[in-house]
Order: C-alpha cells, then structure tokens, then sequence
C-alpha cells in the first residue's frame, strides 16, 4: 500500500517535456515552526523515541552556565585555552588536514592542542568541511555529548557559506544556523598553517572570555533545534543528546 | 566485440545497434523484457561474469530511463554495456541481485536517486545515502537541487562569484597577465 504510494508519487512528478520544474517547497514538508520541544514541567518530549527508550535519555535541555568573575575565571580560561584537545571526528575534505597538522612539520602539540576519540574527553570540534545533512545529525549529537565549555571551529568555506556546494541539495549552507561557531577560517582547502592561525585566534577569544559557544546555545537552544529539526528529517534521537 | 556473438545475440534477444568504442568496449540495446534473459546469457554461457557497475541516465527529453549494465569478461579482455531504455512513468524493472548479490546494493541506490523499483530486490528500501528524504528523488533531472537548497538551507549574503582563469591572471600573476 504504501509502496503503491510512493510509486504513485515518482509517477505523478515524472515531468513532461517542456513542463515547469516542481519541486516540494520543504517548508511545507516538516513543518519545523510548531514543533513541540518541551511538556507543561518544561522538559524535553523527545518525540523521535520510543516509549521505552524515552526512560533511557535525558530529558533536561542545557543549562546556561555563568561564567565566574576575576581572576579565577581568567585562570581558568587561561588553562582552557592552553589544553585544546580536538574531537576525532573529520566530516568534509577538511579533515585531511589535520594529520599535518600533529606531525612534526606543524605539530600542534607544542601549543597543547592534541586530538581525543571521544567527545567526552575533547573541548574543540573541528568541522572540517562541507556538512551533509546526514552528518549534521552525527554533528549535533557529538556537539551535545561534548562537555562545556565546548569550542567550535569551521574550517573551509564551505562551512561559512556552502563552498563550491552551495546549490547541493545535501549540504547545508551556514554551520552557525545549527550549532554556535567560534572561528571560522576560509579557504577551500585552508592550509595547515591557516589552521593554527585559526587556533590561534580561538587562544584569544577564549582568553578575552568570549569563548561562550556552549552556552549561546543553551541560551538559543529552541531556535537551534528548530533548524535542526527543519533538515533532519528522521529525527530518532533524543532531542538533547547528554 | 566479436561480430559473430552480436549475430548470435541478435537473432536470440533481439539486441539491436552495436556501438563499438573500442577494442575493449562496446555497447549494445536491447528491449526491457530481454534484458535480464539476455545478461543471464552473458554470464552463464558467454563468460561475462563481472558486473562492473549499473547506473542509470536520465534521458529527459526523451521521457526515458537508460539502465546501462556494464559486463566484463576477464577471458575476452572485454567490457560490454547494456542499454535498456524504460519509461520514466513506468519506473519499474525486474531485479537482477540473483546473478550477482552485489546488484542488491546498486538496486537501493538506484531505488533512492532516481525512484526505479526493483521488485523483490532484497532491502530496497533501506537508506542508502539520503536519510528521511521526502518528496522526488534527487537525481532526476526535474528535481531543481539549486531552488532546493535555496529553500532549505540558509544563505549566507555577499557570496560572489569570480572566473578563476581571470581572476588568478588579475590578481596572482599581474605581470604575466598580458602573456597569457
Ligand atoms: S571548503 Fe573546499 S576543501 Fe573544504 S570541504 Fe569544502 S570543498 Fe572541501
């Protein structure tokens, strides 16, 4: 039946010759503006699970965290800055380099910065590139599992604008629309050292105490998940993935 | 190709316009009912026993699917494609996973990208690139993927676009600009 359906579709889109172009218009599709996020007690409904795994998750959505005031939080953002560990996680054509980037040529050790296998452990993602929307979802569930104060760093244009796959029906045009991004460094693809100059901005911002990233997006965190929700269709994961 | 096996096919399946590119490779057509008789032939008795890949064109303009089946024979040092012309309102086509099982993978594909549907292929329906995609599927022609995005993701404003052979000669090499 629902095969039928679905035949029934192809066919009745099978454009003629000479007829106009249709596509769906995808605002119509998932209608992501009356999502419903939260119940009466303003927890998180996590819609996309089943009843028993629904006890399995959290259902708390993130918390903002105030900063601490003085010196000690200028110590603290000191000893962040200091210990940058990179998520192993290389999504686009970006991630390839970040093997240069730990060898001895570049070797991003000496500014404390080393790589972690887990998200648990890593304070910095780095979104090596373009994001399909497949990866998104992989993306938005590392991001939530990391531990705050958490960074991000999009490399590569297409990250900022869509790169060379601006007009790709898979890739998503602007990173920051979906989780908060720090530094941005362009190019397509940015050298090594275009990476540790972008590192080394992230160093300053996180020093200056606008490494806040974690907390803009607890602050947002229903606008971020609507846009999330607008593009990944099959939602089947907790709607906050601690 | 061998002349002698195309006459052979010809009076058998009906093949019809060999298009021989080279030594190592050329292309025949057959009707869609043939088709899976005739690369069962292949493989059982004529020793094209690899299947190299199985794509699909869109024809638009011809209101036409081509199923292209490409065969190897590592014995005759050959490749042979299959062309089957289908309807593109008539998106049906029979399986062909029990000659070889790695077709089940290029049949998924295909069901995705382009809505072809391989009865009784084995997890037809399973995800293969795309995860809840819904309306057409995205490599048809008709399927405007520019206006698609545009309407889903969101555009960053200012982005501009430059033609690299100029803008390198302006910009990198000004010197050598008036070489070029
Ligand atoms: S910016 Fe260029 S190198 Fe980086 S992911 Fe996009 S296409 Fe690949």
């Amino acid at each position: 039946m629902e095969k039928d359906m679905e035949r029934r579709l192809y066919a009745d889109t099978g454009a003629p010759e000479g007829s106009p172009v249709v596509n769906p218009d995808p605002r119509t599709l998932g209608d992501s503006s009356n999502i419903q996020l939260f119940n009466e007690q303003l927890k998180l409904l996590n819609s996309g699970l089943t009843e028993e795994d629904r006890l399995n998750f959290c259902d708390t959505p993130p918390e903002v965290i105030k900063p601490f005031r003085g010196h000690w939080e200028n110590f603290l953002n000191w000893a962040r800055s200091e210990s940058l560990w990179i998520l192993g996680f290389g999504t686009g054509c970006g991630a390839i380099e970040l093997r240069p980037l730990m060898t001895s040529r570049f070797d991003m050790y000496q500014y404390g910065i080393q790589p972690r296998p887990t998200p648990r452990q890593s304070s910095i993602f780095v979104i090596g590139g373009y994001a399909s929307v497949k990866t998104m979802k992989r993306i938005v569930r590392s991001y939530e599992q990391m531990q705050g104060p958490k960074f991000v760093l999009g490399l590569g244009s297409c990250t900022i604008n869509g790169g060379m796959y601006y007009d790709s029906y898979n890739t998503v045009n602007r990173l920051d629309h979906y989780i908060p991004v720090d530094v941005y460094i362009a190019g397509c693809m940015p050298r090594p050292e275009a990476l540790l100059a972008g590192l080394m901005e992230l160093k300053t911002i996180i020093k200056e105490g606008r490494g806040e990233g974690a907390n803009k997006y607890a602050e947002n965190f229903e606008w971020y998940k609507a846009n999330q929700k607008r593009i990944i269709k099959d939602w089947n994961m907790p709607d906050y993935n601690w | 190709m061998n002349i002698e096996l195309y006459k052979n096919l010809e009076n058998s399946f009906g093949v019809t316009s060999l298009e021989v590119k080279n030594r190592n490779q050329s292309y025949i057509r057959v009707k869609k009912e043939m088709a899976v008789p005739l690369i069962t032939h292949l493989k059982l008795v004529e020793s094209y026993k690899h299947l190299s890949f199985f794509t699909i064109i869109d024809q638009i303009e011809k209101g036409e699917f081509e199923l292209l089946y490409m065969l190897h024979s590592y014995s005759r040092n050959h490749d042979l494609g299959i062309i089957v012309s289908i309807e593109r309102h008539e998106t049906d086509m029979e399986s062909i996973h029990h000659l070889w099982p790695a077709a089940e993978t290029y049949q998924r594909e295909l069901r995705e990208m382009f809505g072809v549907e391989f009865p009784d292929s084995p997890g037809l329906y399973e995800n293969f690139c795309l995860e809840g995609w819904e309306g057409i599927p995205p490599m048809r022609r008709e399927f405007d993927t520019k206006r698609y995005s545009e309407d889903t993701f969101y555009k960053r404003p200012g982005r501009e676009t430059n033609d690299p052979a100029k803008y390198m000669k302006e910009k990198i090499y000004p010197s050598e600009a008036e070489t070029w």
